[in-house]
């Protein structure tokens, strides 16, 4: 019901205004930390558009940590300045992109991420990469991104601690770049996964680093 | 929510003897697990923002952020002070405030997507002037919303809500459909009623493209949203006086969906045909970018 009445978000377009700052936040949770650097790319309507649009207030006012409806977008670029944060915002072309996409490349510390996200309509998102991995994630479950080595059994690792500790899984993805190699699952998850269960999917040998996404 | 069908809320309604807002509010409360007041509270919560959006885009000719528009909402409304309107009370009003809105958007301020952002003037426009005209309490206004979401998903679930997929048909025109019915609704008329209305403003917003100049929610969107409150306004008034569509409203949908899948890309937010692409259009471009 709150997809049609809503989002409450400041305008002017769902898709290029919420559904970028919404990006922008999944980035800063995917690093965990206050945003230092970021290199923003535009693609196809979103580089068209962007300014008029203020989609680069957007994603930098996700970045910030800034809701949907956070007045404050409107003058996010200054307040990133403000805050330190030093950001780069370019456009480039890719034809099999969709036509609303960012990538950001973001750092936090010493924690570097890269997001290729999507806007698909109303403030609708779709996370499509994750440090150069094809994921799928909607964010309308909680969601879970694991990074992880790419080892046998280490999926029935996982999932085994979700089952011991009552999670019904209700998307699993695992997407690695080659054999033997690194490699990142997202799992969606009907209700939040609480803090201690993360933990033991941390501790799982070959995983490297664990992140909840809130559902929107 | 996952509501298929208008038919569908209508058996629910008339198996129970329930009002619309009703059976939609019993839908949402087993979709989501909320309460009946938490989700009372949320569109209350909402309407808040839609005032102060209407509020603060008609007391103010900030311009937007691409500077093509801003301002015509204060405009039409010293026009509406001094007397001049030839248009009723209500419906000038709800004109005022659904243009305000978008202005309001345009500048970036914070609005309720109804539902979408670029569309997003038309349901609070005809919902505060009908409350202001007509004295409605506010427990009516929030009943109409849930009753706009109601219809607004069904909307989205057979057709489209998106410009991008299915013209502005889908926007302005899902937005007139749903501020009718949330009319309706507001001034006590039966559920047939409320979903005849919605019937009658989609019906006569097909076919119409979303060709935004530069690609922006500003030409010709703002001045859509104002239009459009006043059309949704005519049909709610045609559905009051017992007019019902001769297309029933799931089969309207239909074609609504339809005709978008028939709609070139070209006028599906592109900006690659129709007013964007007039010569005033591409100049404006020009000065933007």
């Amino acid at each position: 019901m709150f997809d049609i009445l809503g989002p409450v978000t400041v305008g002017p377009s769902s898709s290029h205004t919420a559904g970028a700052v919404r990006i922008g936040l999944v980035c800063r949770t995917l690093l965990g930390g206050e945003v230092r650097r970021a290199l923003i790319t535009f693609y196809g309507s979103f580089a068209d558009t962007y300014k008029g649009h203020g989609t680069d207030k957007a994603v930098v006012g996700g970045l910030l940590g800034f809701d949907t409806d956070n007045e404050k977008i409107k003058e996010s670029l200054r307040i990133a300045e403000f805050r330190g944060m030093v950001y780069g915002i370019r456009t480039a072309e890719d034809i099999r992109y969709h036509p609303n996409t960012v990538v950001i490349e973001a750092a936090a510390g010493d924690r570097k991420v890269k997001v290729k996200g999507e806007s698909t309509g109303g403030g609708s998102i779709r996370i499509a990469g994750i440090n150069d991995f094809q994921v799928d994630a909607v964010c309308l479950l909680d969601t879970m991104v694991i990074m992880h080595r790419d080892t046998p059994g280490i999926l029935a690792e996982m999932t085994r601690v979700f089952a011991s500790n009552g999670y019904n899984i209700g998307n699993l993805r695992l997407s690695r770049a080659k054999r033997d190699g690194n490699a990142v699952t997202v799992v969606e998850t009907d209700v939040p996964v609480d803090a201690d269960t993360g933990a033991q999917i941390r501790e799982i040998k070959g995983v490297s680093d664990v992140v909840s996404i809130p559902r929107f | 929510m996952d509501i298929n069908s208008i038919d569908h809320i209508l058996d629910e309604a008339a198996k129970n003897s329930q009002p619309i807002w009703q059976v939609v509010l019993s839908e949402e409360q087993k979709d989501s697990g909320m309460t009946a007041d938490e989700i009372r509270g949320r569109v209350e919560e909402a309407y808040r923002v839609m005032k102060t959006a209407a509020v603060s885009g008609i007391s103010s000719d900030m311009k937007s952020i691409s500077g093509l528009t801003g301002g015509d909402a204060a405009r039409y409304y010293n026009h509406i002070r001094n007397r001049k309107n030839v248009l009723g009370a209500a419906s000038a009003k709800a004109m005022a405030y659904a243009l305000a809105t978008g202005g309001y958007n345009a500048a970036m301020g914070v609005i309720v997507a109804a539902p979408t952002a670029g569309a997003a003037g038309i349901l609070p426009g005809v919902l505060i002037a009908a409350q202001e005209e007509y004295g409605l309490a506010e427990r009516d206004i929030i009943n109409a919303l849930i009753t706009a979401s109601g219809i607004g998903a069904v909307i989205a679930s057979r057709a489209s809500i998106s410009g991008a997929s299915g013209g502005c048909q889908a926007e302005c025109g899902s937005a007139a459909a749903m501020a009718a019915a949330a009319l309706c609704e507001a001034m006590g008329c039966t559920p047939r009623q409320c979903v005849n209305a919605a019937a009658l403003a989609l019906k006569n917003s097909l076919g119409l493209v979303c060709d935004p100049v530069a690609g922006l929610v500003e030409v010709p969107c703002i001045k859509r949203n104002g239009i459009y409150a006043v059309l949704a306004m005519a049909a709610a008034d045609m559905a009051m006086a017992g007019i019902e569509s001769f297309i029933p409203p799931d089969e309207v949908i239909d074609a609504m969906f339809q005709i978008g899948m028939n709609m070139p890309p070209c006028l599906k937010e592109t900006a690659e045909g129709g007013l964007a692409v007039t010569p005033t259009g591409l100049a404006a471009k020009r000065r933007i970018n």
